[in-house]
């Protein structure tokens, strides 16, 4: 059984492909047998946050268009035993991707036994967006706690109710969920920052995980290693404990509240 | 919050964040499915009315509503107060 996860947002820099990356290792690390396709044609760049760019021989179009094999594109991770990128093109062909070429890559992961196909979505709403969403089964929804990302993420859901296989199936459609990140538990205690249940409670889904706002993100991006992977990291506990959620895990949320500070600390606002 | 943020502090604006997204994803969910011509077609009645009574524009809304197997366009307008009198 294959399960097909979008990872998508509607605005862009909130942090879909960081997310791909580390819910796509951190279901690797459990055993799982996980691609991570990239669709955003044209600026390829989930394979410079999984650390592979100067193995990308091959990409998704190549692939669509019968240049090479599916085998031949995947690119095997060094770190994790079952996982497999499959990288954007660059060309500015933005008719390079069609459904039925998303179909068959993804028919051919299926039989080749993937456990989990996660599908970086590019920003935006156009045809990049559209086809990585498609055929999912699921949805992870990345949003800051911000008014236009919770907005487009809005219009998002629109889409994910209206223009995938399973909406125009009419069978229950695509399982949504959010995930909040660049959260600032201290500017939510200020009143600052729109909180976890204020999100949830404006887009009606279920808290898949929250993350917290860390440089730890840009390092992992510089060093080109999921930042899931850095096991001194908030942010890397926060989405193992998204994957373990997306997995059917009941797992309490951490890092929404300040911790607590020294009654100094508290007088002088330190 | 500390003593000294007191005096620093911008006024908490996360309450008004929220407030304009619920009002404005209501509004989006709502016009959501209905055909693509119903945010012209609201704004040219608006220019219409406005000929002969000065409603502002969100006295206007137009409405799409399925019910089993047939469509209803429902239109209400909210006239001024003075108008009615």
């Amino acid at each position: 059984m294959t399960e097909i996860i979008v990872v998508t947002s509607g605005k862009g820099g909130v942090g879909k492909t960081t997310t791909s990356a580390s819910i796509a290792c951190g279901l690797a690390r459990r055993g799982k047998r996980v691609a991570v396709i990239d669709f955003d044609i044209g600026l390829r760049n989930l394979d410079l946050i999984m650390g592979c760019e100067r193995r990308v021989v091959y990409d998704f179009v190549n692939v669509i268009q019968g240049e090479c094999t599916l085998k031949q594109a995947l690119i095997k991770d060094k770190r994790l035993e079952n996982l497999f990128v499959l990288a954007a093109s660059q060309t500015r062909d933005k008719d390079a991707l069609s459904v039925e070429g998303v179909r068959r890559v993804l028919d051919e992961l299926i039989a080749d036994g993937f456990e989990y196909i996660l599908c970086d979505s590019p920003a935006g709403i156009e045809k990049g967006a559209h086809l990585a969403m498609y055929y999912a089964d699921r949805a992870v929804v990345v949003v800051n706690p911000e008014v236009s990302s919770v907005r487009d993420s809005d219009r998002i859901l629109g889409l994910l109710a209206s223009k995938t296989q399973h909406a125009e199936k009419g069978d229950g459609g695509v399982k949504e969920h959010l995930l909040l990140t660049r959260y600032s538990p201290r500017r939510v205690a200020t009143g600052e920052m729109l909180s976890v249940t204020d999100v949830k409670e404006i887009l009606g889904l279920d808290v898949v995980g929250v993350i917290p706002e860390s440089t730890d993100v840009l390092s992992a991006s510089n060093a080109g290693t999921p930042v899931i992977l850095n096991e001194n990291s908030d942010v890397a506990r926060a989405y193992e404990d998204a994957v373990a959620r997306l997995l059917g895990e009941s797992v309490p949320l951490r890092f929404i509240e300040e911790p607590k500070k020294g009654f100094f600390a508290r007088l002088f606002g330190g | 919050m500390g003593l000294l943020d007191l005096f620093r502090r911008t006024p908490p604006s996360a309450h008004v964040a929220k407030e304009r997204l619920r009002i404005i994803v209501a509004q989006e969910r709502g016009n959501r499915g209905g055909p693509d011509y119903l945010p012209l077609l609201r704004r040219e009645l608006l220019e219409v009315i406005r000929k002969y009574v000065n409603v502002d524009p969100d006295a206007i809304q137009v409405n799409l509503e399925r019910e089993d197997g047939h469509e209803v366009l429902e239109l209400s307008v909210a006239l001024p107060e003075k108008m009615r009198a």
